[in-house]
């Protein structure tokens, strides 16, 4: 009797994939590979009749194709990851070792609510308070003084944009690894410590270099599902991207889009393609990024179930 | 080499070296604390705003009318919340905690590495992905439209993984004493999971369901394309009916021009965020407490 229910959780990760790709098929058969090498998202002329294109019914001039939102995807996760892994790392470092045991828990918990707090707050956060703040004092000041850096100088914008976007994605993907790595740290063998201690070494230098190459599979792993957590992010993305269309960022507070962001500010307007092909295509981005994240956290889980000893896998 | 010359050189103070490890040692502590700073007052701030500016929008009008136009109240989102959540925990229970016993109580055979692997990665499916396939096959291909059913649905595939988890790490750490106690007395094995381990581990399970239960509260993206979004209260019909709840409307209100739609979306702000919160403090205290209790078995 448990053994059927017990399957149903992988069968919806199975069904998944199984109903976006048929559902998608169509969309995938008509755009081939321009889907994402191609650089315009166009649903064509809505009040047109529809026309025949390699077997499938479509508006005239519709062209789907996702470059620009494969770039905003990766930028902004590559920003999130590229600030979240010292960030993560240097609290789990701190909070393993540079706090007394019993006080560890809830000191923890400061960085872990960070897990708790839904994406939609975080975009209202961003929108509401960081955008302002970032738009009208950091922006123009980083423009003024770092613009020799490449991209970082240039129009900044109203806040809107990708290193905005990069930012609370930080937060949000942080507290994994955070909390994974810390967990590693704490679980390492005692024998370890008392050894380097034995041989002189100071308390962070025993952290620093007999502990951390220890958990670094642990930080690897961790750092994947890190990645594969912002590259899904939905809904602070949205309120904090800008909604670039069809526009590749020529700078680091330029506008962008993500994939999953894209899917919900264009449904309602996919939905009146009289054809669906609109409807199918927007389930060809869904499906390339649940391919994506599948791979991703596939990995990652692989790397954690060979790489940690002590089977502490802490899900934030 | 004699033995004397070593220690000699051991001992000669070198006290750029030590200079070194000294800096070394606080430039370390200094910058993984400040990290840790960074990340505490990040945490603060977001607290900060949304008690601030969701304490003074909030008041009885909001939590007993429904919403009208741009101002109003939300007591329709705050029942939709209630139901979507509900529904998707209730949904995601049984197969949860089947799939959680499964792992404990069998963990070896060729099945549940390939279960434990696929929840693993269905934690990791992004829920906008999730909504659309619960669009596509429900909301469209089964004509159920924006609807109760659908969300809830959509919902329960999101918190699964974690209802997986938290059961199959909470019967593991049933002492295998009480199971063996169990099988002496003659007593089949679907008897002692079902009346030994599941009541052990019963208050663990307890934070698997509510942390399904806080995801089915902050979720948004999931929701927008299978409960659609609604100002009327609920009348129970399970499809065919758009259900509002507390995250749209903090999505769609701050966006709009009016301040009275700005304090609809912090006073949801506030609701949600602080629901969320206890619920994880409560679910921490818990586990705090039986931590020691399963580790020694």
């Amino acid at each position: 009797m448990i053994s059927p229910l017990a399957i149903l959780p992988c069968l919806a990760l199975i069904a998944i994939v199984w109903f976006l790709a048929d559902y998608a098929w169509p969309a995938v058969k008509l755009n081939g590979w321009k889907f994402i090498t191609s650089n315009s998202w166009d649903l064509g002329s809505m009040y047109a009749n529809p026309i025949m294109m390699h077997g499938q019914l479509l508006l005239p001039g519709a062209h789907y194709g996702i470059l620009f939102l494969i770039a905003g995807t990766l930028l902004s996760t590559a920003i999130a990851v590229a600030i979240a892994l010292p960030l993560g790392v240097g609290s789990a470092m701190f909070l393993a070792e540079g706090v007394p045991g019993p006080a560890r828990t809830w000191i923890s918990f400061l960085v872990e609510m960070l897990a708790a707090v839904p994406s939609v707050v975080f975009g209202l956060w961003g929108y509401a308070v960081v955008i302002p703040f970032l738009g009208q004092h950091v922006f123009p000041w980083m423009a003024a003084h770092l613009g020799w850096v490449p991209y970082l100088g240039g129009p900044t914008g109203s806040g809107y944009g990708l290193l905005t976007s990069g930012l609370v994605l930080t937060l949000m993907i942080v507290p994994l690894i955070a909390a994974t790595v810390r967990d590693a740290i704490v679980n390492q063998p005692i024998g370890l410590r008392e050894a380097a201690l034995a041989l002189g070494a100071t308390r962070f230098e025993t952290l620093w270099k007999v502990l951390l190459p220890e958990v670094r599979k642990v930080i690897v792993a961790s750092t994947i599902l890190a990645t594969g957590r912002a590259l899904g992010e939905t809904m602070a993305v949205l309120m904090v991207g800008g909604g670039a269309l069809n526009y590749v960022p020529s700078n680091i507070y330029a506008p962008i889009t993500t994939m999953a962001a894209f899917i919900v500010s264009q449904l309602d307007s996919a939905m009146e393609d009289p054809t669906g092909m609109a409807v199918r295509a927007l389930a060809e981005v869904a499906l390339v990024l649940c391919v994506i994240s599948v791979i991703v956290n596939g990995g990652a889980r692989l790397l954690l179930y060979w790489g940690n000893r002590t089977g502490a896998t802490t899900w934030v | 080499m004699t033995a004397e010359e070593v220690r000699n050189a051991i001992r000669q103070p070198r006290p750029l070296v030590a200079l070194q490890r000294r800096i070394f040692n606080w430039l370390g502590w200094g910058l993984s604390g400040l990290t840790f700073v960074l990340l505490a007052a990040a945490m603060i701030w977001i607290l900060e705003m949304v008690s601030a500016r969701g304490a003074g929008a909030l008041n009885w009008k909001v939590l007993s009318t429904v919403t009208l136009g741009l101002g109003g109240g939300l007591l329709q989102a705050i029942e939709g919340t209630a139901v979507l959540a509900l529904g998707g925990t209730l949904l995601a229970i049984p197969p949860g905690i089947a799939a959680g016993i499964y792992l404990s109580e069998y963990p070896r055979g060729p099945v549940a590495p390939v279960i434990r692997f696929l929840t693993d990665v269905l934690v990791g499916v992004p829920s906008i992905v999730v909504g659309y396939f619960a669009y596509v096959t429900l909301v469209e291909g089964l004509g159920w439209k924006f609807s109760v059913a659908a969300g809830s649905i959509a919902l329960a595939i999101i918190a699964v993984p974690y209802i997986v988890r938290t059961s199959e790490v909470a019967i593991r750490g049933v002492p295998n004493a009480l199971r063996e106690a169990g099988f002496g007395l003659g007593v089949t094995p679907g008897t002692v999971i079902m009346r030994i381990c599941l009541p052990m581990a019963l208050p663990s399970i307890m934070t698997g369901v509510l942390l399904a239960m806080a995801i089915g509260v902050g979720e948004t993206a999931p929701l927008i394309y299978t409960a659609g979004w609604s100002t009327y209260m609920w009348t129970g019909h399970l499809t065919n009916e758009p259900i509002g709840y507390l995250t749209y409307a903090i999505w769609s209100f701050i966006t709009e021009p009016a301040d009275s739609a700005h304090a609809l979306a912090y006073a949801a702000a506030f609701l949600v965020t602080f629901f969320v919160l206890i619920i994880s403090v409560l679910s921490r205290v818990v586990l705090s407490r039986r931590a020691g209790w399963s580790q020694q078995r």
